[in-house]
């Protein structure tokens, strides 16, 4: 009987290993087939023992051959292992890893969202004579063993927005948070609270967390990975994968196939090699901190050795990142850096995990420096030396005027006014009371009008004012016309049909009319430029850090010549351009995504564009407007480089806004992906102009993930608008207007900071 | 009183409808389709998203427009001699024969014979809790209505009212109304049946739903 276990469990990996090797036959797999085979047809008149004998044999050689098959895997070998059914789960490592833990608010498929599990989990050791319980709260996406209900860990937004509420309980409760990803990526629907919007939120809360997080990546797809991953201390498991997109994704926009189409399972390999999705490769690229390393062929769920190993390196990590910022720790973090995870005696360090508010501020600066030193070797830098030199002086110029001007001097020059506002105030009753009989005197003279204005000032007060550059503007003298309007032919509206539009002309529509169709108001995409000229004060744009330019990180094939011709068409450097412009003479800092190159996607040069652009706004004390003309999304080619820009983009902002700083976005033609579930999601203030779609993956891919047809207009922006992702539609021939208004009652009457 | 039976002969003599596919707008004409019957299909996809077969294109002003066909079909006639032609808004340029479908034919079939009962003003209708537990128990047609009867509740904001059932006697045959939808005012709510006719335009409506070729 034992024997006939035994027999079954090796016939259970000789599966395991056909599933991850995807029918691919290698010698060593043949070997084992073949080995397994002659053992169970042979014929069982031979002894007990001698059967015994055999079978340790065969074991062995399955291990020795497990070994040698490890290293065969390529990328795509170690996507199957993360996705198989018998890959470790949360729930088989809150059960070895944990020594007592309640799940919060789930049960099997009962809950909010079944792929989002949540744990209230102690962590019980004994240090010296002592037994010390910790608490953790444990957060990861939940597979399951090929369970349906779980959504193969795709987590929907409300899980993620469940995620976020017990993040914030671990913050009040002052203990540290584990977070496992096991996700292929998030479940891509708008409803609210939205896909995009609900990680982009999660990203902006856990950029200023503070308690330690560390996180264990196994599986870690894109912006559902990033949505609990935002981590002081990221460890990777040896098997794992972390990337921007599932290679199935990446080859299926490469071979630019039709939905329903396949892919040749070659270009889904070779994609898998070149995003460098494997834990080596994000340990090279500085995007995890540690890797853990697995038995061969990946941890399964009875690999009880294993749960040793990742409870050691998660008790060590979290003791990491706390002694890393507590004040008392000279030769415990001396102790910790010598021992490795896997050294049993690491449990013997003792560090309480609760952390002083000092602490605290420590940690949150803490994990803002680690992403901002991230993928910075990932675009090209053409700025000189001496612009190096002068860049920093600069800098260094605007924080000394800055504090002098709004901490030093600003802050007391707050405090007098508001006692000089307060004084006055009663002076006013003072004077009114003394100067009664002195002003009916004047009144008699007749030098005044009842209410103490002269004539002049009433007039304008009281009648209406006539705004002329409007009038001017409304004749549709744009300082930029699109060159489509030079053409001499007719346009149909998109809308025709339903809304009855007739034929525009192109001279009219993307002259006069700004593309907005005379009839119905639709708005037809325009080019970037005519936000440029028109947008803003004639001569007041002026471009910064135009020397960062995209490059090809990964030496992805084909990259540079793509990047070449996308630079030479657009005349860009990168899909993002920063700038300083004025509205009716508010100076701002705008960063731009601009749709031709590219498809406006970020990467890491746009990511970094972006973040100087933030930090110039906080250090001149401007307000900071988002121009998203169109993205596509992270550049995928870009592999983690591209993806990582989310939480560092999403932390600057989250700095400067917190730092009293007015940020504002604005969406125009399509806007996907990455950036709207991050540093764009984020922002208070969304705004839209009329006609453009905003979303979190595009009608192809929600068919393709979920197998559920999507309405025409699910991405509208009135739907958005609906939703609440954004807060306002505007007509593309008032965005100036409504621009300055917002910068107005936004940012309150000095603008720029509150 | 309509007799059913003759209507369904009607239409089963010609069991399609033509389509005149006229020119919207002067231009010049160029084919997609050049041999009639060829087989062609109207706007599809859940939300008719999918635009239908094209026929042929105009262009003005150097502004291309695809004509495409409203229903599917059979494409009966193309006027080929237009081919590369100017023509005038209106031009008959092709015809579609399209096949009535079951549910098309029950529908005329239904409308005609079936007194209909419409909203008077845009809100959400309910049944009367008898005859909503009525119909839950036994089924739409065991509720027999008559003139001046209790039968509706319309629900707007907060107000509700009662409606009275106004037209002929007889049992409800088909319900056009889901809960909590709004309806507009005109909007059928329910058809009403005489009883003596009920067996016949059952019998009908079975015949076609098994007979009828085009689904």
């Amino acid at each position: 009987m034992e024997l006939d276990i035994r027999v079954r469990k090796l016939q259970e990996r000789l599966d395991y290993i056909r599933d991850i090797f995807a029918g691919k036959k290698s010698d060593n797999i043949k070997v084992l087939e073949a080995r397994l085979k002659e053992y169970v047809e042979s014929p069982a008149e031979h002894s007990v023992s001698e059967q015994v004998r055999k079978l340790a044999q065969l074991e062995e050689m399955f291990d020795y051959l497990e070994t040698k098959l490890d290293e065969e895997l390529t990328p795509m070998d170690r996507v199957r292992i993360v996705r198989h059914p018998q890959r470790i789960c949360l729930k088989d490592i809150l059960e070895n890893v944990y020594d007592n833990y309640t799940e919060i608010g789930g049960q099997d498929e009962y809950s909010i969202d079944p792929s989002m599990l949540i744990a209230r989990a102690y962590v019980t050791r004994r240090v010296g004579k002592k037994v010390i319980n910790q608490p953790v709260m444990v957060i990861g996406q939940e597979k399951g063993h090929g369970q349906e209900f779980r959504n193969g860990g795709s987590v929907k937004p409300w899980g993620n927005a469940k995620a976020l509420h017990y993040m914030k309980v671990a913050e009040i409760e002052n203990i540290p948070i584990h977070s496992y990803i096991f996700t292929p990526g998030s479940y891509p629907i708008e409803d609210y609270p939205g896909a995009a919007q609900q990680i982009a939120r999660n990203l902006y809360e856990m950029s200023k967390l503070r308690v330690p997080v560390v996180a264990v990546i196994s599986e870690g797809g894109s912006g559902g990975a990033e949505a609990i991953g935002m981590a002081d201390t990221r460890l990777m498991l040896s098997h794992g994968y972390y990337s921007v997109i599932s290679p199935e994704g990446a080859a299926a926009i490469e071979a630019k196939t039709r939905q329903g189409q396949r892919v040749p399972p070659e270009l889904i390999e070779k994609c898998a090699r070149q995003l460098k999705i494997t834990a080596r490769d994000n340990k090279e690229m500085g995007y995890v901190d540690r890797v853990i390393g697995e038995p061969p062929l990946g941890a399964r769920a009875d690999h009880y050795d294993f749960y040793k190993t990742l409870r050691a390196e998660m008790i060590q990590a979290t003791n990491q990142v706390v002694l890393r910022v507590k004040g008392m720790k000279f030769f415990r973090s001396m102790a910790l850096k010598r021992r490795s995870g896997r050294d049993p005696e690491s449990d013997a360090v003792f560090v309480r995990w609760t952390l002083s508010s000092r602490a605290r501020d420590n940690l949150v600066d803490k994990r803002h420096q680690r992403f901002r030193r991230m993928a910075q070797e990932a675009f090209q830098d053409k700025g000189g030396v001496w612009q190096k030199v002068y860049a920093k002086g600069q800098q260094l110029s605007w924080s000394i005027n800055s504090y002098f001007r709004y901490e030093f001097l600003g802050k007391r020059r707050k405090k007098l006014a508001r006692m000089w506002e307060e004084v006055e105030a009663e002076l006013i009753l003072v004077r009114d009371k003394i100067g009664r009989p002195f002003k009916g005197l004047s009144r008699w003279l007749g030098n005044e009008t009842e209410n103490g204005l002269d004539p002049e000032t009433q007039k304008n007060l009281t009648q209406l004012s006539t705004w002329e550059d409007e009038e001017s503007r409304a004749k549709g003298k744009w300082a930029y016309a699109s060159p489509r309007s030079k053409e001499d032919r007719t346009v149909t509206c998109p809308k025709a049909q339903e809304s009855g539009c007739l034929d525009l002309w192109a001279p009219d529509l993307f002259g006069e009319y700004a593309g907005v169709c005379g009839y119905c108001g639709h708005h037809f995409p325009m080019e970037y430029q005519w936000y440029l000229y028109n947008l803003f004060d004639e001569g007041s744009v002026f471009e910064f850090n135009g020397h960062l330019e995209s490059g090809n990180p990964l030496g992805y094939e084909g990259l540079d010549q793509k990047i070449e011709q996308a630079k030479n068409k657009t005349g860009l450097k990168s899909a993002c351009m920063t700038f300083e412009a004025r509205i009716e003479g508010v100076a701002l800092v705008v960063a731009m995504l601009a749709a031709p190159f590219r498809g406006g996607s970020v990467g890491a040069a746009e990511g970094e564009k972006f973040i100087r652009a933030v930090e110039r706004a906080k250090k001149k004390h401007y307000p900071l407007l988002a121009y998203v003309h169109g993205t596509a999304g992270i550049r995928i080619q870009e592999g983690t480089n591209g993806v990582i820009q989310m939480p560092r983009c999403t932390q600057a902002v989250q700095r400067y806004i917190e730092d009293g700083g007015l940020y504002l976005v604005l969406y125009d033609t399509n806007s996907y992906a990455g950036p709207v579930a991050s540093f764009l999601g984020c922002s208070p203030y969304q705004f839209s102009i009329r006609s453009a779609n905003i979303g979190f993956a595009g009608p192809g891919v929600i068919k393709e993930t979920t197998g559920v047809d999507i309405p025409p207009d699910y991405h509208q922006a009135h739907q958005a608008l609906s939703r609440g992702h954004i807060q306002g539609i505007w007509d593309r021939r008032e965005a100036r207007k409504n621009l300055y208004q917002a910068l107005l009652t936004m940012g309150g009457r000095n603008l720029y900071f509150r | 009183m309509i007799n059913v039976k003759e209507l369904l002969e009607e239409i089963k003599a010609s069991p399609y409808i033509l389509i005149d596919i006229n020119a919207p707008h002067t231009g010049t004409v160029d084919f997609a389709l050049t041999e009639s019957g060829a087989d062609v299909r109207g706007p599809h996809g859940n939300w008719g998203e999918k635009p239908g077969t094209l026929i042929a294109s105009m262009e003005r002003e150097r502004n291309s427009k695809p004509i495409r066909s409203p229903e599917s079909g059979v494409l009966e006639t193309v006027e080929l001699d237009l081919q590369g032609k100017f023509v005038e808004a209106g031009t008959k340029l092709a015809t579609v024969r399209h096949y009535l479908t079951s549910k098309e034919v029950i529908d005329i079939i239904l409308k005609k014979t079936l007194h209909l009962f419409t909203a008077p003003e845009r809100a959400k209708y309910y049944f009367v809790p008898e005859v909503d537990k009525k119909m839950k128990s036994s089924g739409k047609r065991s509720v027999e209505v008559r003139d001046g009867m209790e039968l509706f509740i319309m629900s707007r904001m907060k107000r509700e009212t009662l409606l009275h059932y106004k037209g002929p006697e007889g049992k409800i045959y088909a319900v056009f109304f889901h809960l909590g939808e709004n309806k507009d005012p005109g909007d059928p709510l329910i058809g009403v049946c005489p009883s003596d006719q009920l067996g016949q335009i059952q019998d009908v409506v079975n015949r076609v739903r098994s007979e009828w070729e085009e689904e």
